[in-house]
């Protein structure tokens, strides 16, 4: 009994003093954070290099210092404390320095520039904050190849697990079957793309000039999109019929049937694959898309359909009784999820100007299922975060080497024992109220909120 | 055509046919058994078949082992049975394990959350096998000379035929454990309404043990089964077998040991017959095609009957 009182007084005073801390930063918006993160980027741009030279680092760690770190304590342990110690002094100097500073300065400006956004032009806010956070991100990724490559990589692994967030999470279904469309949206975009535009092996001279090639390519996601969608057809047709977990099972017979499909067509390479896409998805296209989905799926799940998805979800009889059409809602919110998994296969095909049956198998469903359930069901902040921290720690953990997979999954059971839902789940994703001026006297210490009901 | 006709019925097909289905339905039973207790897919079941194929392999070859060095002379039957129960029993402690690992702490989250669970305990054992073991494949140990039996124009090898005979047998313990023993009505009690059911003093944490206890062993025979009909072992090779005989188990109706048995048997047919006419490739292809078919037109597979997913998200 008085173990327990001094515990939670003790929690009660961390907490204070953490709140302590993060006062000064408390009005600062997100226009402020951007501006200090875009800070931080062009501090790295530019000094990076030396002062990785001065804490005798080799070159700039490339990932806030987790993989260089991880990568001395498995090839040369000796070396850990110094680089350890290097590491967090650039992260601090480089990232955190900039970032804090930046943001507590910028804040009053910020505030106001954000209240000017809210009171004239919401879009023209959205659209700066997000000029913003290219320019981050451009900045951040052009220190090095393999930074592009893993942030392109992780904004379609975005689009995924956003699309397949609206069956397993908004509509509470449990499908396999999204390596499958991004299979089908990988092979249609491909063969879109060097039919019309590259003299290949497979398909001979192009039909039309290369040079409109980048601009018809998002023509070619649409397409791969939509094909994507006409093979969800195939699976919701009779798995609808009944609720349960009929959808489970035939959309992994269908994930299989498509893989197999693919090994067995000769016309676009068999088991070998099929290779020559233009790099056409560059950094700025991918987030282009990504962006477009998050807007688009956002304004889905808050939409009637979206509402009537969770209805279903939560009770498909009780949802009918009150006129939701239950068929329509499931249909549609489907062949959507398979149009977006399709795009974002499309991507990835022109991102690694490869594709082959063999990557969009049993491997593929665990790791897009497992980013679904890391972030978050019934969530777009959760699936963002359940991505973006999925792909991290799979680059950051990757000199690790096989052991990679046994922290991952163990972190995921972890998660999935203490937050069965995952970690920022059914949150509703406000962009205004994201964007919006934080100088509101916020005000109340002892505002308690109340625990979220499991 | 004559040739092709009679390649086609031949009985070898047959007999290889049923030595697949059999793999499929052992598998497939363990599936079938937890899903229709506590409703939950245990994704990990390939990979349990995996490791009591690896527990196999070295109880076998280290009887082999001290058997040749005199140490502990047995007849090689005497081996092969004693690998088997040993097998069956560490691996159904495994099965145990996974369950009050990964599925116990998760049985009020919703249950899609206990599958991602399974899904993470079946590459933990695949990668943990690896780290451990190498990459190097293993070969299972021939425990039983290879008689050829000439039959009718057809060949049979006598491990064919013990493999088939013995998972008949196990399927049939297992059939009338569920029908005549208390334990096994208490399962079919669960699999009836896992929520009232504990409520009349059933223990649900003993009963979901057993269950997986019981799945698991199954698939160990499954695995030395495997192990001595194509004596090459790899840490992945769980995973297109537990897949395959997951859909199998779904397709011979929840909870239905003569279903799951059943569609096991049907799978390797199919695998095995369409091999004979089309290009081997084609074989998933077609046999998940077929099921597709089959579970449209019967939803709740062959033995199933209509049932609500209770989905408590």
């Amino acid at each position: 009994m008085e173990a327990a009182k001094v515990t939670l007084s003790r929690k009660a005073r961390l907490g204070a003093a953490l709140r302590r801390i993060w006062a000064p930063f408390r009005r600062v918006s997100l226009l402020s954070w951007l501006l200090g993160a875009l800070a931080a980027v062009v501090m790295e741009q530019i000094a990076g290099t030396q002062v990785a030279w001065i804490l005798g680092l080799s070159k700039i760690p490339f990932l806030f210092g987790f993989a260089i770190v991880l990568e001395t304590a498995v090839h040369t342990p000796s070396a850990l404390p110094f680089v350890l110690v290097s590491a967090v002094l650039y992260v601090s100097i480089i990232y955190i320095l900039p970032v804090l500073l930046v943001a507590r300065l910028t804040t009053g400006l910020g505030n106001r520039i954000a209240a000017f956004f809210m009171n004239r032009s919401f879009f023209l806010g959205v659209v700066v904050h997000l000029v913003l956070l290219y320019a981050t991100i451009h900045i951040w990724s052009d220190i090095s190849d393999y930074r592009v490559l893993v942030m392109r990589l992780t904004l379609i692994a975005i689009m995924v697990t956003l699309s397949l967030n609206l069956v397993n999470g908004y509509m509470g279904e449990f499908s396999c079957s999204h390596p499958g469309f991004m299979a089908l949206g990988a092979y249609a975009a491909s063969v879109f793309s060097l039919v019309f535009f590259v003299d290949d092996r497979l398909f001979g001279a192009p039909l039309l000039p290369a040079s409109m090639g980048p601009f018809m390519f998002p023509l070619g996601l649409i397409a791969g999109g939509l094909v994507a969608a006409l093979g969800a057809i195939l699976v919701a047709v009779p798995s609808f019929k009944t609720r349960g977990d009929y959808l489970a099972i035939i959309s992994l017979a269908f994930m299989f049937i498509v893989k197999s499909l693919f090994e067995n067509l000769e016309f676009v390479g068999g088991p070998r694959g099929m290779g020559g896409q233009p790099e056409w998805a560059s950094l700025p296209v991918v987030f282009g898309w990504a962006i477009l989905s998050v807007w688009i799926i956002n304004n889905f799940v808050r939409s009637t359909v979206g509402k009537a998805m969770n209805a279903v979800r939560d009770g498909e009889g009780a949802a009918e009784a009150m006129t939701v059409n239950t068929q329509k809602t499931k249909m549609v919110t489907f062949l959507f999820a398979a149009f977006w998994a399709g795009v974002a296969g499309g991507l990835l095909a022109h991102v690694v100007s490869y594709v082959n049956p063999g990557s969009f198998g049993i491997q593929k469903l665990a790791e897009v299922l497992a980013m679904v359930y890391f972030g978050g069901l019934n969530s777009v902040v959760g699936s963002v975060v359940g991505a973006v921290g999925y792909s991290v720690l799979s680059e950051a953990l990757r000199s690790l080497e096989i052991y990679k997979w046994i922290i991952i999954p163990v972190l995921l059971i972890l998660v999935m024992i203490f937050r069965p839902t995952g970690l920022i789940a059914f949150k509703e994703f406000d962009v205004a109220k994201l964007i919006a001026p934080k100088d509101e006297r916020i005000e109340g210490e002892e505002v308690e909120y109340a625990p979220i009901a499991d | 055509m004559d040739l092709f006709l009679q390649n086609f019925f031949s009985l070898q097909n047959v007999v290889n046919a049923l030595q697949l289905g059999s793999f499929y339905a052992l598998i497939a039973l363990g599936y079938s058994m937890v899903y229709g207790v506590l409703m939950l897919f245990n994704f990990a079941h390939g990979d349990v078949f995996m490791t009591g194929s690896y527990i196999g392999f070295f109880i076998a070859s280290g009887l082999v082992g001290l058997s040749a060095a005199g140490i502990l002379p047995l007849p090689n039957w005497l081996i092969l049975a004693l690998t088997i129960m040993l097998a069956m029993i560490l691996t159904a402690f495994v099965g145990m394990a996974i369950e009050r690992i990964g599925y116990r702490p998760l049985r009020d989250a919703p249950r899609a959350s206990a599958a991602i669970t399974g899904l993470m305990i079946g590459i933990i054992l695949e990668t943990g096998n690896l780290a451990i073991l190498g990459a190097s494949r293993q070969k299972f140990p021939e425990l039983i000379p290879t008689v050829t039996i000439e039959f009718a124009g057809t060949r049979i090898t006598n491990t064919k035929i013990m493999i088939v005979g013995l998972s008949l047998l196990l399927m049939i313990g297992l059939h009338q454990f569920v029908r005549r023993t208390k334990w096994g009505m208490a399962m079919r009690a669960m699999a009836f309404d896992f929520v009232v059911v504990p409520l009349m003093g059933v223990p649900l944490n003993a009963i979901a043990a057993l269950t997986f206890a019981l799945g698991s062993a199954l698939a160990a025979a499954a695995g030395i089964f495997f192990g001595m009909a194509y004596p090459i072992l790899d840490p992945y090779m769980g995973i297109l077998f537990g897949w395959k005989a997951f859909v199998a188990a779904i397709l011979g109706g929840r909870g239905s040991v003569l279903g799951a048995a059943l569609a096991g048997f049907l799978l390797g047919f199919i695998e095995i017959f369409v091999a004979t006419i089309f290009p081997s490739t084609f074989r998933d292809l077609i046999a998940f095609s077929i099921i597709l078919l089959i579970l449209t037109f019967r939803p709740h597979g062959f033995f199933g009957e209509p049932y609500s997913a209770r989905l408590r998200l």
